[in-house]
């Protein structure tokens, strides 16, 4: 008879968040910045349609990394959330404070779940203000843990390289077209000597104030990214 | 059963893309018309009379677009319970729905509508077909059918402006959710008969979006004339109708001064002759 072997709760939560992690870091990063018109995300996607940077409301936008299926079951629980609150109550009730807060929840059940797997994705959510000051970015990680962003944000991928790049050459206030193009230098640190992300392998979404309808959210075409590489 | 403050039930679960089929699992009672429905409020078969219903409705295409109009008056029973009320509605950036019968239920109805259009848009990352939305309009119809029955009927028309076509399109529905494509023009609501009457001799082919806005208002005046619960252009509170024009650009409100001209040059007309512009006899 074999006697089951006794591990300890710390090892097991370790070996669950090393399995997350490793997920996490094979694929490739996706970066936050804000600007002085709101917030853009940047993703390096060769895929036209398995999107990773999505809109959830409003002035509410996502960007993930990870397994697809678990961060695209997230985004539509995000934007089913999202749409019934806004229903039951009003547009403006829907925020990206409640959404990270779900978000957080959800990750952290299934984190310490013992009968579900880790999910291997992280999250930003973020949500354009009226003025720059009141913006806000939340990154989720995968067990559950929220943290505020302030100016960039990056996950995913080799973190450290491209976190380094953004945060020697950041700061308040850029136009879109300069975030644009700091976040995609970023994302070409991953390697030594640093590499040249093509436009079209690029995912760019902007939660934009300067919009005048009420959908702060748009995606960026090929075109309009090659425009403000080349600015 | 899930803790507070997590993504609840079934939000986690893949499916439909449809908002209402949603709120029809995770929150029924918040389906339009579901109180009413529990209350059995208009089971003596009179909701007429015991909720403000919305009127005349008018919409014209014109060459790149159409033209949607409403009047501005709600009422109940024999007095008129508003006199600014907005009957038409953007339901998404390219197609507008305009609303007639029980005031209410028929602006709940197109919030969920336009819900159920932009959640569609966000989860699939594509835009509906026209036929698309019409279709999910008319499923949204067809469950306020009881209802219907009961006296709280509501009737909507959708427009909108087909990007694959390149045109402007009109549907109208019954209680029942049947849907009918219309072409070039089209009127529901208390008034409608007038309503269509004008526009038959006053619609013409290759009218301009001017003149569409013209037209409608012409024929939301004869409505007016002639049925009670629509009102006219308001003149001395400044009220006039609600005019939407879709095209390859999107919708655009026209605004109060836009309407105003117009309207105050139909008035000018009716002054000379009050049954409006004579069509030619042969």
């Amino acid at each position: 008879m074999t006697q089951p072997f006794y591990v300890s709760p710390e090892q097991i939560m370790k070996d669950r968040a090393d399995f997350a992690r490793k997920g996490i870091s094979r694929g490739r990063s996706v970066v936050v910045v804000q600007y002085a018109d709101g917030i853009v995300f940047v993703a390096e996607n060769p895929s036209q349609a398995l999107h990773k940077v999505g809109e959830i409301y409003d002035r509410i936008g996502f960007a993930a990394v990870g397994r697809y299926n678990e961060f695209e079951n997230l985004r539509i629980a995000g934007v089913r959330l999202a749409d019934l609150r806004g229903y039951s109550y009003d547009r403006r009730d829907v925020t990206a404070r409640a959404l990270a807060n779900a978000y957080a929840q959800t990750l952290g059940t299934i984190f310490s779940s013992a009968g579900e797997k880790p999910y291997e994705v992280e999250l930003f959510v973020g949500e354009v203000a009226d003025d720059p000051a009141h913006d806000q970015i939340y990154r989720l990680t995968y067990d559950g843990s929220a943290a505020d962003v302030d100016g960039f944000g990056v996950m995913g991928g080799q973190i450290e390289q491209v976190e380094a790049y953004l945060t020697e050459h950041y700061t308040a206030g850029l136009d879109l077209a300069a975030a644009v193009q700091l976040a995609v230098t970023a994302l070409g640190q991953d390697s030594d000597p640093a590499r040249t992300v093509p436009a079209a392998s690029l995912e760019v979404g902007i939660l934009s104030r300067a919009r005048s309808q009420p959908r702060k959210f748009k995606r960026l075409l090929d075109a309009e990214v090659e425009a403000a590489l080349g600015a | 059963m899930t803790s507070a403050g997590q993504l609840p039930d079934g939000t986690r679960l893949t499916g439909s893309s449809s908002f209402a089929d949603y709120l029809a699992a995770a929150a029924p009672a918040q389906l339009p018309g579901a109180a009413q429905k529990l209350a059995g409020a208009a089971s003596n078969g009179s909701g007429v009379d015991i909720a403000p219903h919305g009127t005349t409705i008018v919409a014209a295409t014109y060459d790149g677009g159409v033209v949607m109009a409403g009047d501005r008056r709600a009422t109940m029973g024999n007095l008129i319970a508003n006199r600014d009320m907005q009957k038409v509605y953007p339901s998404d950036e390219f197609s507008v729905v305009g609303i007639a019968g029980s005031a209410g239920l028929a602006v709940e109805l197109v919030r969920l509508f336009q819900v159920e259009l932009e959640h569609y848009e966000k989860i699939e990352g594509a835009e509906l077909s026209i036929d698309g939305k019409a279709n999910r309009l008319a499923a949204l119809i067809r469950g306020n059918l009881g209802l219907a029955m009961q006296g709280l009927a509501v009737v909507p028309m959708f427009a909108g402006f087909d990007r694959v076509a390149g045109r402007g399109r009109i549907f109208s529905y019954d209680v029942t959710g049947g849907k009918y494509e219309e072409h070039d023009f089209h009127s529901v609501g208390s008034g409608s008969v007038f309503a269509r009457g004008a526009l038959k001799k006053l619609y013409g082919a290759g009218m301009t979006e001017g003149d569409c806005v013209t037209a409608a208002v012409q024929a939301l005046y004869d409505a007016a004339d002639d049925d009670s619960a629509t009102a006219g252009p308001d003149l001395t509170r400044r009220i006039f109708p609600v005019v939407y024009s879709v095209s390859a650009d999107g919708h655009r409100r026209l605004d109060d001064a836009e309407v105003g001209a117009i309207a105050d040059a139909v008035i000018g007309g009716r002054l000379q002759r009050p049954d409006g512009p004579q069509a030619p006899l042969g």
